[in-house]
């Protein structure tokens, strides 16, 4: 699966060539494939939407009518914005709950996108797209000959279980390195099983089909050359990928000079090498660490008001940095509503703040991460998990920079994975803990001591 | 663990005593529950020891088994089993009300109401410890499979009558207790854990003796001291003085007095069957009489203890009046056991060893709905529940300030009237979010719109209020109303609904196969080698 070590006088690298080449392949099986599923495994900011548009479109083009299913509604809408971006006259359904506001009104403007709460009205049309919650009541329809399912392994095992009816044949695209789907409930007794309910969607479909073609996206256009290789070494050991552009293609600049403050060290840091870690006193606190949280609230209070510039290979000019374009990430809800709390307090609004689970498949420009095992007494199955981390450090165009209290090293060396193994359950490789210690040691090259 | 409950371990360990974490019994508590305190063999996974159960807390009835490794010993001690549990479980099978259930009709398809029967009340089983509910999930597939002589005359070691059948209703109460909130298989550890919290870990908690001192401790004791001393108090002869709930037994008492006693036992027997002639026989059947009554003595004296637990564990709860919804999830435990009560009456198949894949899907839908629900209903019933979902900013309490009377757009304009609260509490509210609150029993919908000026939050009432172009009297809050909002749904919707598993879909490996032939791999046997033949 890997690709060859270039050798000596051999082409080098290109990663426009390699990720057409993957996408050919891809929308080559799907179309004239001899098998009834496709899987595409897509690291971070790989062109996984754009793949599921140019699939759809040809499926379409190809006269062969076909479902969308995606995992929430804002992937739903945005996935059919972006089918009417690239073809107006394409029809286009939009099924959706009967709860009010099921869509997004933006859709309304769009004249060949119909909109339904009953899959009956959308019959006939060339794309019907909506969440696999919703597909899961439709039923006494006409299957589907082809479908597509978009992040697919953060959907559940049950959940493919009860759309699978509706089509023959799918082309499944998603990210393994992402948060794997959880239950809230006791569902051990399935561990093992092929088709474990909570297990993902994937993993039940290779499990009872695994003969079917695996693909791999090459090319990680988000990501900068700073980021990607420790994402791609720390996250996905086996299946490696590379960045799209090279150091030269990214920059970050500030108009306005580092006061020396903590933060505003930390910022040239991560500016200029991708990575910054701002290390407070260790220390053990609540989940809502004071400090901690006031820290990430001032970087991006300083972020702004440093006049950020954002040069990238999308435009010849500068973009500014502006809230827009910065995320905070947390590990859970209470942590976000504190920094939205502190970042309201110092007058920032319009930053994205919210946790590793719902900042899945979203891209910004610079990002600033509480880490999860920041001031923790424990390293739990949760705080190690290899998705979250993964999610966090791999949000950014630019820039990821990372608040944390010291001594989180020898936290982990306290504690080693203890889960229980499962007989009949694949191994996931890394482990969180080992990714964990591959982000870290890389981030304490960009350490910046403060005490607030 | 949530901040509150943190809190109330802290308390709990600077003073001593166990705190409430409710206020109200959040499980419903059979008036004639059926204990069972079990006890198992060490070195052989799920061969019982013995068992005190019954209804009647001075009059236990005593199982043992003298010698664990003696399958005859075991089939006697399960028969025994069936006998008490068996009886009183069809006690409650004829006692049955009319209730009214949706049926997909055999013809039209078409949902349907149709009447059936649902068992007025359901059999309760109470163990001492969550390894207690383990066991009888062990014991359940340990005998729904086995077949009797009548059954199946040709079975080389048949089963006891009744005893096949004991195993199926062990495996739906071990099945039934991994519904969250369900009540008909409890463990006496998780219910005390629920209602109190200690100074202890939760792996610490599992004791139930040390549970019990945090929680009985009389007024100006230390709860931990009397814990640390139910933990690890020895008499003189190095035994623990309050005997492990089990069903693992303390190793100093297996080594020292259980294992002696086994041996002596099994002497006795091997002289008996060596007898030459009936008057040796005679003496030699008393003294195995007599070994027999010495483990008894021995499983009473570390079961009774556990026992009498259990009945105080049960008189704390009875302190607590029951929370109103628990009544409703018990309907849930009746409909579960009179859906099993009629799948073995119609002559159905044990439970199988595996679920297929739809089944399993349905299990794992249906407790993530009870759990939500189990979480809801707790918070709503009772105000120290309510307090920490507060306190971790999923529900806020406060005054409302303000009520000023709007209407949506539209041709036809509805009410939506804008209600100002004053709030302590610090909930996670963005814009849009939904906020609910209970008005005579349903879930009345807010929508959060903005931070007033003064602080207060501003909520938009969106549905509850009549069809009138004004709201019907009282479906609006007034200025002085001390109300309590939630941002979790209090009630839960319904799933996608699953194929039937004859249609399970091809990325699920298509319908389940029978034929030996589907086994995966992993599960079948190793082949055969010279090897395994000495």
């Amino acid at each position: 699966m890997s690709p060859a070590p270039i050798a000596p006088g051999q082409a080098p690298f290109d990663p426009g060539t390699e990720a057409a080449r993957a996408t050919d392949a891809i929308l080559r099986d799907t179309l004239h494939g001899a098998h009834r599923g496709v899987v595409v495994d897509s690291p971070p900011g790989a062109g996984k939407s754009t793949l599921v548009v140019r699939a759809a479109l040809e499926l379409a083009a190809a006269g062969r009518p076909l479902m969308v299913v995606a995992q929430t509604n804002a992937q739903v809408d945005d996935l059919v914005l972006r089918l009417a971006e690239k073809n107006p006259e394409l029809p286009v359904g939009r099924l959706h709950s009967s709860d009010p506001d099921p869509y997004d009104k933006a859709l309304d403007a769009l004249p060949n996108v119909r909109k339904s709460a009953k899959a009956g009205d959308l019959a006939g049309l060339d794309v019907v797209v909506s969440t696999a919650a919703k597909w899961g009541h439709v039923k006494d329809v006409e299957p589907w000959r082809h479908a597509i399912v978009d992040e697919a392994y953060q959907m559940r095992s049950d959940a493919l279980l009860a759309v699978a009816g509706l089509f023959e044949r799918a082309l499944f695209v998603g990210d393994p390195g992402q948060l794997d789907p959880f239950a809230i409930a006791e569902a051990e007794q399935w561990a093992g099983l092929a088709y474990d309910p909570s297990a993902s969607a994937v993993t039940t479909l290779l499990a009872h089909n695994p003969g079917l073609p695996q693909h791999r996206l090459p090319v990680s256009w988000r990501l900068p050359a700073s980021a990607a290789p420790l994402v791609s070494d720390a996250f996905y050991p086996f299946t490696p990928f590379r960045s799209g552009t090279s150091h030269a293609d990214r920059a970050l600049n500030f108009a306005v000079p580092s006061d020396g403050s903590g933060p505003d060290r930390v910022i040239d840091e991560a500016a200029l090498s991708g990575w910054g870690l701002l290390e407070l006193p260790a220390r053990n606190t609540p989940r809502t660490d004071p400090e901690a949280v006031r820290a990430v609230a001032l970087v991006v209070r300083r972020l702004l008001d440093r006049g950020g510039a954002a040069t990238s290979e999308r435009s010849p000019d500068p973009a500014p940095l502006t809230a827009d374009r910065i995320a905070v990430g947390t590990a859970h809800r209470d942590q976000a509503a504190a920094v939205r709390g502190a970042l309201s307090a110092l007058g920032v609004v319009d930053v994205t703040v919210d946790t590793a689970n719902r900042l899945q498949g979203r891209e910004f420009d610079v990002t600033v991460v509480l880490h999860p095992l920041s001031g923790r007494p424990d390293a739990t199955a949760f705080h190690l998990e290899t998705g979250r981390l993964c999610v966090l450090a791999s949000r950014h165009r630019h820039a990821c920079i990372v608040v944390c209290r010291a001594g989180v090293d020898a936290l982990l060396d306290d504690h080693p994975s203890t889960e229980p193994v499962q007989l009949g359950v694949t191994v996931k490789f890394p482990d969180g803990w080992e990714a964990n210690h591959a982000i870290l040691s890389r981030l304490a090259e960009h350490r910046v001591p403060w005490r607030p | 663990m949530s901040l509150i409950d943190n809190l109330a371990r802290l308390d709990a360990a600077t003073t001593g005593r166990a705190q409430p974490r409710a206020t109200v019994r959040h499980r419903h508590l059979s008036e004639r529950p059926l204990v069972f305190v079990p006890l198992i063999t060490a070195g052989e996974t799920g061969a019982p020891l013995g068992a005190l159960i019954g209804t009647e807390r001075t009059s236990p009835l005593l199982l043992t088994v003298a010698q664990p490794r003696d399958r005859d010993l075991r089939f006697a001690f399960l028969s025994r089993l069936a006998e008490i549990l068996l009886p009183y479980v069809e006690s409650y099978a004829d006692d049955v009300e009319a209730a009214e259930r949706t049926e997909a009709d055999p013809e039209t398809g078409k949902r349907v109401k149709v009447e059936v029967e649902l068992c007025a009340d359901a059999p309760q089983l109470i163990v001492p410890s969550r390894a207690g509910i383990e066991f009888v999930r062990l014991l359940g597939r340990s005998m729904r499979f086995r077949r009797t002589a009548e059954q199946d005359p040709d079975a080389p070691y048949p089963a006891p009558p009744r005893v096949p059948l004991l195993g199926r209703w062990l495996t739906h109460y071990g099945e039934r207790s991994r519904v969250p909130g369900s009540s008909l298989l409890l463990a006496m550890t998780d219910l005390l854990s629920r209602h109190w919290a200690t100074g202890q870990s939760s792996l610490e908690e599992q004791h139930l003796g040390a549970l019990l001192a945090w929680i009985e401790a009389p007024e100006g004791t230390s709860g931990a001291d009397a814990a640390l001393r139910a933990e690890l108090a020895r008499d003189a002869d190095g035994q623990l003085l309050c005997p492990p709930a089990g069903p693992a037994t303390d190793p100093a008492f297996d080594n020292q007095l259980l294992a002696p006693a086994i041996e002596r036992h099994d002497r006795a027997r091997t002289a008996l069957a060596a007898a030459a002639d009936g008057v040796e026989a005679d003496a030699l059947l008393a003294a195995l009489g007599a070994a027999e009554r010495e483990i008894d003595a021995l499983v009473a004296s570390r079961t009774r203890p556990t026992w009498d637990a259990v009945w105080r564990g049960l008189d704390a709860l009875c302190t607590l009046p029951e929370a109103p919804s628990a009544v409703d999830r018990w309907r849930g435990d009746r409909w579960s056991f009179t859906g099993h009560r009629d799948r073995v009456a119609a002559g159905e198949p044990p439970q199988p060893r595996v679920d297929d894949a739809v089944t399993a899907a349905n299990k794992l839908a249906t407790r993530e709905r009870e759990q939500a629900r189990l979480d809801a209903q707790e918070a709503l019933d009772d105000p120290l529940v309510m307090a920490g979902r507060r306190l971790a900013g999923e529900a806020f309490a406060g005054e409302v300030t303000d009520v000023v009377m709007a209407y949506s757009e539209g041709r036809s304009p509805r009410p939506r009237p804008l209600v100002t609260v004053r709030t302590p509490d610090r909930p996670q509210l963005d814009e849009g979010v939904k906020a609910y609150r209970s008005l005579a029993g349903k879930p009345q919908s807010f929508q959060f719109v903005a931070h007033a000026p003064d602080g207060g939050l501003v909520l938009r009432l969106l549905d509850k209020m009549g069809r009138g172009k004004e709201p019907e009297p009282g479906s609006v809050p007034e200025v002085g109303d001390r109300l309590c909002w939630t941002l979790f749904e209090h009630e839960q919707r319904g799933g996608p609904r699953l194929p039937d598993p004859e249609d399970t879909p091809w990325t699920h490996g298509g319908p389940p196969r029978t034929e030996p032939a589907a086994t995966p791999v992993g599960e079948r046997p190793d082949p055969v080698t010279p090897e395994d033949i000495l």
